[in-house]
């Protein structure tokens, strides 16, 4: 081989060299962008797992017990919320209780007033104004009656009214209608249905006999609400209880009281008569 | 104390010991009881009250004419007025509470109304 073709031969080897140096490099440079886009796509990943609130799982102790804290932590706040709610409940309850027992309370107070007022004259005719005020303003009642039985007719008489003249209302006999029945029974009478209801004397919405133990000595008889009053509520109930007894004692005892204050008079007459 | 006079101006007893009874529960309250109309301005013009409260069918002076002459009375000008009457047509209603009255309500008695009502406009 001659110098020529040896230089040549170098020049080719050093071109392949250099040929293959050069792809080197180039491949050399696409690994780092491939590094370089990969990286980038993992930090994508892990900002995309924490915005979906995926926990990057850490695995250092620090981390583990940071983890721990906080279950234990969202178990407290649970079981606080819990409590909360418990409380709530309670605190709803009382409110509830309250309502019912300043009701109750209410209630008490009305019956206490009602039965004061009854047992608070012997006049006869002060405690028949004293049942009509109770059952216009404690009831509701607009138009009403009280009658009371005269034992030598077996005949129930009107003897007070409200919104109807007394001497409209006729006299019943014991047994008769719904009035004569509750005398017998003794039971306290409620219509059914107040619908299609016409104001009828004989027939009342409401009939409570006035009771001393088991005597009965008249009944009240109403026949028509004021307008807004369109049902009985459980304070007219024990009302109509109230009235059944401490009515009809306070008009028994009146009525006595008032027999014997004329028979009283009479004799006292007959004494000055006879002593002058 | 709140320390607020109430007039209560009610010809049945036993309605007036109802009203009365309850406004008791109120801490502080001062309470004058009056027959009717008549005998409820006599009242007002003795002393100076914060709450009147009255029922509309009265003998003597009904509660309607006692409104109206309380509104025109200077002095009680701006006091508040309740009513408290069996009277339940809306005519009735509108026309105490053109007269003057602030509140209106209807029998039967209904306590726990009344004292709701009285809290609401003496703000106590």
């Amino acid at each position: 081989m001659s110098n020529h073709d040896d230089e040549k031969d170098v020049a080719g080897r050093a071109d392949e060299f250099l040929q293959v140096f050069k792809k080197g490099a180039e491949f050399t440079q696409d690994l780092l962008k491939e590094n370089e886009r990969l990286r980038f796509r993992v930090v994508q990943l892990e900002e995309t797992l924490k915005e979906k609130g995926h926990e990057v799982v850490v695995e250092s102790p620090d981390a583990i017990e940071l983890q721990k804290k906080i279950e234990a932590l969202e178990h407290e706040k649970q079981e606080i919320l819990g409590q909360i709610k418990q409380v709530e409940e309670e605190n709803q309850n009382f409110a509830n209780r309250y309502i019912e027992i300043e009701e109750e309370n209410n209630m008490l107070a009305n019956l206490y007033i009602a039965s004061y007022q009854l047992h608070s004259t012997l006049d006869f005719k002060e405690v028949l104004q004293i049942i009509l005020e109770i059952v216009i303003n404690l009831i509701g009642a607009e138009e009403f009656a009280i009658l009371l039985l005269d034992e030598k007719t077996n005949r129930l008489e009107p003897v007070a009214s409200e919104g109807v003249a007394t001497s409209e209302l006729p006299s019943i006999a014991v047994g008769e209608g719904i009035i004569g029945e509750a005398v017998n029974s003794g039971e306290n009478y409620f219509i059914d249905s107040m619908e299609g209801y016409q104001r009828d004397f004989e027939k009342p919405i409401v009939c409570i006999p006035l009771k001393i133990k088991e005597h009965v000595i008249g009944v009240i008889a109403i026949y028509t609400l004021l307008t807004q009053k369109d049902e009985f509520t459980n304070v007219d109930y024990e009302l109509f209880t109230l009235l059944a007894g401490h009515a009809a004692t306070a008009v028994f005892s009146s009525r006595l009281y008032s027999d014997s204050e004329r028979k009283l008079s009479t004799i006292q007459g007959f004494i000055d008569l006879l002593t002058k | 104390m709140t320390g607020y006079k109430v007039l209560v101006v009610e010809d049945s007893p036993t309605m007036r010991q109802l009203i009365v009874f309850a406004l008791k529960r109120i801490r502080g309250f001062q309470i004058v009881e009056a027959n009717d109309g008549v005998d409820g301005l006599k009242k007002l013009s003795a002393e100076k009250f914060d709450l009147i409260l009255t029922d509309i069918n009265m003998p003597i002076m009904d509660g309607l004419k006692l409104v109206s002459m309380v509104r025109n009375d200077p002095n009680y000008k701006d006091t508040p007025i309740i009513v408290i009457t069996t009277e339940g047509a809306i005519e009735d209603r509108e026309r105490a509470l053109a007269l003057g009255a602030n509140e209106y309500i209807t029998k039967p008695i209904q306590t726990m109304k009344i004292l709701e009502t009285v809290k609401k406009l003496m703000s106590v």
